[in-house]
């Protein structure tokens, strides 16, 4: 059915699926670090993590992408020169995690300031007065609280990283597009190929959308909802 | 950096002497895109929302297939796969339409938009309280005029803060557009970047342009809020 690529195809559908998910992982534990430093007494601190997500946020991911991957190269290049070691290169695999990562850390950043003020301060208050310390009240009160908020915002970043792995294929990743791509050159079938792609990250989004919609019942298992 | 502003400006902006290449070229993939999808979206979302399900069922596959893979995929099967194809090399018309990187793009970007557009208007349309409809009904409204003075006006405006991030995201999808040979900021970019070795300069420049029309953008939704949000703006102190 796939002209003997189908091998290839699963390895790049494999890179793809890695890249996706540590991504994800990255750009979540950045937006933790943003939100709170957007929410940050210090104007200083706030500042510097506001004009992170403005920026990031106004300028495409692609530009973004390939300012990252030629540009962390020559600063890795000048560093490595400097300090008289040999060059290291950038894996393809590694930039797109980086890059991908710091871009929808500024998207993760909005969605976690927006949950973390959506959780009520009396919450917080209440936890103090029994004397819980800083980290226990973000681990078992406003964690859990926040999640609930965050959760559609978590669903559609996730959407979009991964349809943003596409993107990673133009820097030379062997991820499943490229693979597609490849073989539809190779069998003078690129639209057959293209559309075996399309349907690769369909199943992917199809079955996210499943595990978003049980995680979202999960984490709003305490609270009603009205009848409309 | 001033030596490549001052030998690629003109093309980062609107020519390269032979053809209308980097600036130009992104606004104009954005304004036709936008401006076709947003067109087509309006009858899209009210077929979304109809109750006959033989009108709602494809235009749901239709968003559900253009939001589920990526534009680049999409862009990939319109513009190497489409002219892969028997059928369309013989047809002239045809031939002739996708021979065009930017005739691809366009179609692409298009196709992407109006699925997403059609959601926002969609929801917006169902956010419609349902009393004004009720009313309508009671005076005698057509099914027609239902639309055209009930709800499309008050539905496009509740979407009007959802469209605007759509807008910015396709401005941000088009500079996917160099994958198809299409000559606009980001190909300049690339071109600089390849002639120069200094990829800070040339994608920061590239960065900065997006910026700028990302903050112009903004600015302009912002405008039509005031204008035609006002009735339902947030009481300040």
């Amino acid at each position: 059915m796939l002209y003997g690529y189908s091998q290839v195809i699963i390895q790049g559908t494999l890179v793809t699926l890695e890249l996706a998910i540590s991504s994800v992982v990255l750009a979540v534990i950045i937006g933790l670090i943003g939100a709170g430093g957007k929410l940050s007494k210090s104007r200083l601190i706030s500042g510097i993590f506001g004009c992170y997500t403005t920026l990031i946020r106004g300028v495409p991911d692609l530009v973004l992408m390939l300012l990252i991957f030629y540009g962390l190269q020559i600063v890795l290049n000048s560093i490595t020169e400097s300090l008289g070691m040999a060059q290291i290169d950038i894996d393809p695999l590694g930039a797109g995690i980086i890059t991908l990562g710091f871009i929808y850390g500024a998207y993760f950043t909005e969605t976690f300031r927006g949950a973390f003020m959506a959780v009520p301060r009396g919450q917080i208050e209440a936890a103090t007065a029994f004397g819980f310390t800083g980290a226990q009240i973000f681990r078992r009160i406003l964690f859990p609280a926040m999640m609930r908020f965050a959760l559609p915002g978590i669903g559609n970043n996730w959407q979009v990283i991964l349809k943003a792995t596409a993107l990673v294929s133009l820097l030379g990743l062997n991820d499943v597009v490229k693979a597609t791509v490849l073989a539809g050159k190779g069998t003078y079938q690129p639209f057959y190929f293209a559309i075996v792609a399309g349907v690769i990250y369909l199943v992917f989004t199809t079955v996210s959308n499943g595990v978003l919609l049980w995680l979202e019942r999960r984490y709003t298992l305490g609270v009603k909802r009205a009848d409309l | 950096m001033i030596d490549i502003l001052q030998q690629y400006g003109m093309s980062l902006l609107y020519s390269d002497g032979y053809r209308f290449t980097g600036l130009a070229v992104t606004l104009w993939l954005l304004i036709s895109s936008v401006v076709m999808g947003g067109l087509l979206a309006v009858p899209m979302a009210v077929g979304r929302v109809s109750s006959n399900k033989y009108i709602r069922f494809p235009i749901w596959l239709y968003t559900y297939v253009f939001r589920g893979t990526p534009l680049y995929v999409q862009l990939l099967v319109f513009y190497s796969g489409m002219y892969s194809l028997e059928i369309v090399r013989g047809t002239d018309f045809l031939n002739a339409f996708f021979r065009s990187g930017l005739n691809c793009t366009i179609l692409a970007l298009t196709l992407n938009t109006c699925a997403y557009t059609t959601e926002i208007f969609a929801g917006a349309i169902r956010a419609v309280p349902h009393g004004e409809i009720e009313a309508a009904n009671a005076y005698g409204f057509s099914r027609f005029k239902l639309y055209t003075c009930i709800i499309l006006p008050s539905a496009l405006r509740t979407a009007l803060p959802a469209y605007s991030n759509e807008v910015i995201l396709m401005l941000h999808s088009t500079a996917l557009a160099f994958t198809a040979t299409v000559p606009d900021v980001l190909k300049i970019a690339r071109d600089i970047n390849s002639a120069t070795y200094q990829p800070f300069y040339a994608f920061g420049i590239a960065a900065v342009i997006y910026l700028c029309i990302s903050f112009v953008l903004i600015n302009l939704f912002r405008l039509a809020e005031k204008r035609w949000l006002r009735h339902v703006k947030p009481q300040t102190h």
